[in-house]
């Protein structure tokens, strides 16, 4: 690791003036994601601004939403309470991902910023277009169970590793966010974008700018929802294919739903053809299987990855069936 | 069962608390820090290596690569190949035989500054085509003459091909690495020409004659530690380049030098179980009596070792059945050496052997423990002895009985608990029974203390607890009065701690020597006045006391010193297995269950319940052996559901080099888990009837578990691991 500097911002805004001198200055909060970047060399910042002090980290229930600050941590938006309560998907998702230790470290703002858990991505002896660009793509050609099926690149065909933001697209949050230019939101559903010839950008945050928070409007998904993450293991594991459902449930009919899949695409990848499918339908396996077939269409796998093709679908029915059983 | 069976783990207390001193964690004044530079490619040579920047970097104080080593004088004199120990020759010159192969060792002040240097280095190469790909370098294929690379043949040649009833099937097992918790690390240094090491060894003596033959220096010159292991599986057997580095920074610079590989290295420096394809031929009659068995193996090996392990070994001996054929290849790779991975052949054999078995007794319409039964082996027929002792048949009944047998249908997918298919599935394991010469040293000191030496290590199976409670036993002494003294060179000679013999050896060792002090101290005894006279037969030692008959007169030991002015009483002995022991065949037995549930929808598999019974001979010590058979087989779980090492043959270069990406089992994945054992002692192994039980720990539980997700889904599945993409079942709207 190479020598850098770490200062403490006391404002988001003293936060985003101090990294702005600097062309390779990073913000740290948790850290569990980009310590290990930088143990690799994959991020090499000469300057760290710790933003773990900044007042960010409160969860708030205000008219007609939640807003959860940007360094609240995981594990303390699991277990709230009213979060469990109002929002039960965040809850699940948040739960689903890392280990326990790592929910604690771990902040709501860190979470969306994690980087693909693609191995070539990590190898650096490996050739990444999101680590190096023009590098060329190893996962393309080479080992790519864990890769894309939907919106992927010639030059890219990572995913994005996160739990949490598979529930926040589904719960049509969004990101405020600080920056030099000032604040701004954007919609949960744009703030990751997809790799196109330019993999080295996860997201859709300017330069500089600094998660503050995000706000989640209030909705009927309390009951019947449910977070399924299929993985290698019972624990500490990736999605291999992780699913959320939501729906409203009134006298057996699906009056709305929401659906997304993680794993699946360099975005936590919203379903809208498929919930529009089910507005209205009755609650049946079969029409689960419609929308989950709906929810297929375009998906392109590698290889390595072709058993997303029938575990992708398959995960639906299942989120769906165990959601609307609930 | 002895008073001393249900003792705790005597050094339990100081692995929890961190007062365990691990080899790198050893206070050295001066020592310095240094790391492993490894080549991005997997074949070929070095054409140029920029050290300058690293070089130039604060705090360094050398970077040694091949053009500037001072090469160890013992590379001179050592073959090439079959160099037990030490076969790659850090830094001799500019080949790269492996990805990641260490090309400089970098030495700082600090370990960020070590770090940072490392990170400067860059080097360039003349690249040549690799081979890392077992299925693509059958060409190479070769069969090595020594006893485990010959072919064996009883009865016809391949003679199941004619039986009522055929099955032949293929296996794969993928490249498994060891990866313990604790770190490949060293701290090496040099007093004038004697080297010393702290470091992670799983045998002091082996390590030492390794060290001597490299730096040609006697054996006896060299001081080891390794008082604690965190762990090794079998990387440790080896003593690898990384610990030859350190040696060779450490003598340049004067100083010691603290060397800890990074997790990624411990994926590619530090061996690992190889990569093996086994073909299965079976026969038996219509009513399950085996009448041909064939076991073929090739596994892949280094381009600079013929590595091999006894995959075939198990299917000669473990079934009644009189015409056998076992066939052993290995095919040399660009790839670093393998070594013995926990259960090592035994472990990759039984998986082919043992679905194999399953498979047959499935076209036999015949339950599997059925089928086994009726093919019991009453003898040994690879060597045509009689068996020592063999209870399997109680590990099989108490097996069936804990996993609920009774409720498994033969019939796959008919067992269902709700949503979840129901499965069953059993897998045997075996391993022999060794025990190399060992001597401990006894000694009685003033203040009422046992203590035990030997150099022996202990890696975690509680070495150290099967000596006190061995001990305290026959000195009939409280185990809170024991004393271990081991891990490091000086003390009397212990084996390496390897294939399930340490109980066998250095338990006998302890025995014999226990034995003989208490003659010794009757002996003396007995020379004074108060039992002058009194036959030595009827004196009695235990706690602390001489005593005759009745109890009638006693005197303490601690008397008996002063009054012959001894500080202690000591003695030595080396014991070893004699003659009788030869005309057995003497093996440990397990039988592994497994009851999975599984959702063929998403491919999950849940183990509801896993019980692992073990004929281990005499229990020493319930609570580590339990330890010991729960970790085995946690270990046979990761084998079957998780371990692989994937390599992107592209590059030769491993793609899941961590822990977040090469998988073990966690506590989640294992719902409910049991072990137990026969406990009978084996009349012939050794003094305490021990037969061994780390290696059996592990072997028949992969095979056990794709034996049961067979018998949930009708998936037979044959490339370990079973990951959820092998049983996934397609939709069927």
């Amino acid at each position: 690791m190479k020598n850098f500097q770490i200062i403490k911002a006391l404002s988001p805004n003293s936060a985003v003036s101090s990294i702005n001198k600097e062309n390779s200055a990073m913000f740290i909060a948790g850290g569990t994601n980009l310590v290990d970047l930088m143990k690799k060399n994959i991020a090499a910042p000469d300057k760290l601004v710790d933003i773990t002090s900044l007042d960010l980290k409160k969860i708030e229930f205000l008219s007609g939403k939640v807003s959860i600050g940007a360094l609240a941590k995981n594990s303390q938006v699991a277990e709230d309470k009213a979060i469990k309560e109002k929002h039960p998907l965040l809850a699940l998702a948040l739960a689903a991902g890392a280990s326990q230790q790592i929910r604690h470290m771990a902040t709501v703002g860190g979470n969306m910023l994690q980087r693909t858990r693609c191995s070539y991505f990590y190898n650096t002896d490996m050739p990444c277009n999101k680590r190096v660009p023009k590098s060329g793509c190893g996962a393309i050609g080479g080992s790519n169970r864990m890769s894309a099926i939907f919106g992927a690149s010639e030059s890219c065909i990572a995913v994005h590793p996160s739990d949490m933001c598979v529930a926040l697209a589904a719960l049509d949050a969004t990101v405020l966010v600080e920056g030099p230019k000032g604040k701004r939101q954007i919609k949960f559903t744009d703030f990751h974008r997809l790799p196109g010839n330019t993999p080295e950008k996860d997201n859709t945050l300017l330069d500089k700018e600094l998660i503050t928070s995000i706000e989640i409007p209030d909705n009927n998904f309390n009951k019947n929802v449910h977070y399924l993450k299929v993985r290698d293991r019972t624990s500490y594991a990736f999605a291999l294919v992780s699913v959320t459902a939501a729906l409203d449930i009134q006298n057996n009919t699906i009056s709305s739903a929401r659906l997304a899949m993680g794993g699946v695409a360099h975005k936590p990848w919203r379903l809208t053809e498929a919930e529009e499918f089910l507005k209205g339908k009755t609650v049946s396996e079969t029409t689960f299987r419609q929308a989950a077939n709906l929810a297929m269409k375009g998906a392109k796998s590698y290889g390595d990855n072709d058993f997303k093709l029938t575990l992708g679908p398959n995960a639906i029915v299942e989120a769906l069936t165990i959601a609307s059983s609930k | 069962m002895s008073k001393t069976s249900n003792i705790n783990r005597v050094d339990g207390f100081a692995k929890v608390t961190g007062s365990a001193t691990y080899s790198a964690e050893y206070k050295t004044d001066g020592v310095v820090y240094a790391c492993l530079v490894g080549s991005t490619i997997a074949k070929g040579k070095i054409k140029s290596i920029d050290t300058k920047k690293a070089e130039w970097a604060p705090g360094v104080l050398a970077v040694i690569t091949h053009l500037n080593v001072d090469k160890p004088s013992g590379y001179q004199k050592a073959k090439d190949k079959h160099n037990f120990g030490q076969p790659l020759q850090i830094f001799k010159d500019d080949s790269i035989l492996y990805y990641d192969q260490p090309i400089a060792l970098v030495i700082a002040d600090t370990f960020e500054r070590m770090q940072y240097a490392a990170s400067l280095i860059k080097a360039d190469y003349f690249k040549e085509e690799h081979s890392t790909e077992l299925k693509k370098a059958a060409d190479k294929e070769k069969k090595v003459e020594t006893d485990k690379g010959n072919d064996y043949h009883r009865g016809e040649h391949d003679g199941y091909k004619n039986a009522e009833v055929v099955l032949e099937t293929e296996y794969t097992i993928p490249t498994e690495v060891h990866n313990p918790m604790e770190l490949a690390n060293i701290i090496a240094k040099w007093e004038g020409n004697k080297p010393i090491l702290y470091t992670k060894s799983q045998g002091v003596e082996g390590t030492r004659r390794s060290v001597a033959g490299v730096f040609d220096v006697p054996a006896e010159d060299v001081e080891v530690h390794a008082e604690y292991v965190g762990g090794a599986f079998g990387m440790g057997l080896h003593t690898w380049p990384y610990e030859i580095a350190a040696l060779i920074g450490a003598k340049k610079l004067n100083r010691p030098v603290k060397l800890v590989l990074h997790r990624e290295q411990m994926f590619t420096n530090v061996g690992f179980r190889p990569y093996t394809i086994q073909k299965m031929g079976l026969g038996a009659t219509k009513d399950g009596k085996l009448t041909g068995l064939t076991h073929e193996a090739v596994a892949m090996t280094s381009s600079y070792e013929d590595f091999m392990e006894g995959t075939v070994n198990m299917s000669r001996f473990i079934y009644d059945c009189a015409n056998v054929s076992t066939r052993y290849r290995i095919v040399p790779l660009d790839t670093c050496t393998p070594i013995w991975m926990r259960g090592p052949g035994e472990a990759t054999g039984s998986f082919a052997l043992e679905c194999a078995m399953d498979e047959m007794a499935y076209k036999l319409d015949l339950d599997p423990i059925e089928f086994r039964k009726r093919n019991y082996a009453e003898k040994d027929l690879e060597q045509n002895k009689p068996w020592s002792s063999k209870y399997l048949l109680e590990c099989y009944e108490g097996g069936m009985e804990r996993i609920g047998w009774k409720n498994r249908k033969n019939k796959p997918g008919s067992v269902r608990e709700g949503e979840w298919l129901v499965g069953y599935g059993m897998g045997t394991g075996t391993f022999g029974c060794y025990r190399s010469p060992t001597s401990v040293k006894a000694k009685f000191s003033a203040d009422g203390n046992l203590i035990l030496q030997c150099s022996v290590n202990d890696m975690g199976p509680g070495t150290a607890t099967m000596m006190t409670a061995i001990g305290a036993e026959i000195m009939g002494m409280p185990v809170e009065n024991v004393i271990i003294e081991m891990g490091k060179s000086g003390l009397p000679k212990g084996p390496t701690q390897g294939g399930s013999a340490t109980t066998s050896s250095v338990g006998s060792a302890v025995h014999d020597s226990c034995n003989l002090l208490v003659s010794k101290i009757l002996g003396l005894a007995n020379e004074t006045p108060t039992f002058k006279g009194i036959p030595i037969a009827d004196l009695t030692f235990a706690n602390g006391l001489i005593s005759s008959k009745n109890n009638s007169k006693t005197v303490s030991l601690a008397s008996l010193l002063a009054s012959n002015k001894l500080e202690d009483f000591a003695v030595e002995k080396q014991s070893k297995g004699n003659e009788e022991a030869r005309k057995y065949s003497i093996y440990s037995f397990s039988v592994h269950f497994v009851k999975v549930l599984v959702n063929p929808n998403i491919g999950k598999i849940r183990l509801a319940h896993v019980v692992s019974c073990a004929d281990i001979g005499t229990v020493i010590s319930q609570k580590t052996s339990a330890g010991q058979m729960f970790g085995g087989a946690v270990g046979g779980i990761g084998m079957g559901l998780m371990e692989a090492l994937e390599i992107d043959h592209r590059f030769g270069r491993p793609i899941n080099n961590n822990f977040a990406d090469y998988h073990v089992p966690v506590n989640a994945d294992i719902e409910k888990q049991e072990v137990f054992f026969v406990n009978k002692k084996d009349p012939i192994s050794n003094p305490m009837g021990t037969k061994g039980l780390g290696e059996t720990a592990l072997v028949g539980m992969a095979p056990a578990i794709a034996n049961a997700v067979f018998n949930a889904t009708g998936k037979r599945v044959r490339d370990l691991p079973i990951t959820l993409d092998k049983i996934i079942e397609t939709a069927k709207v």
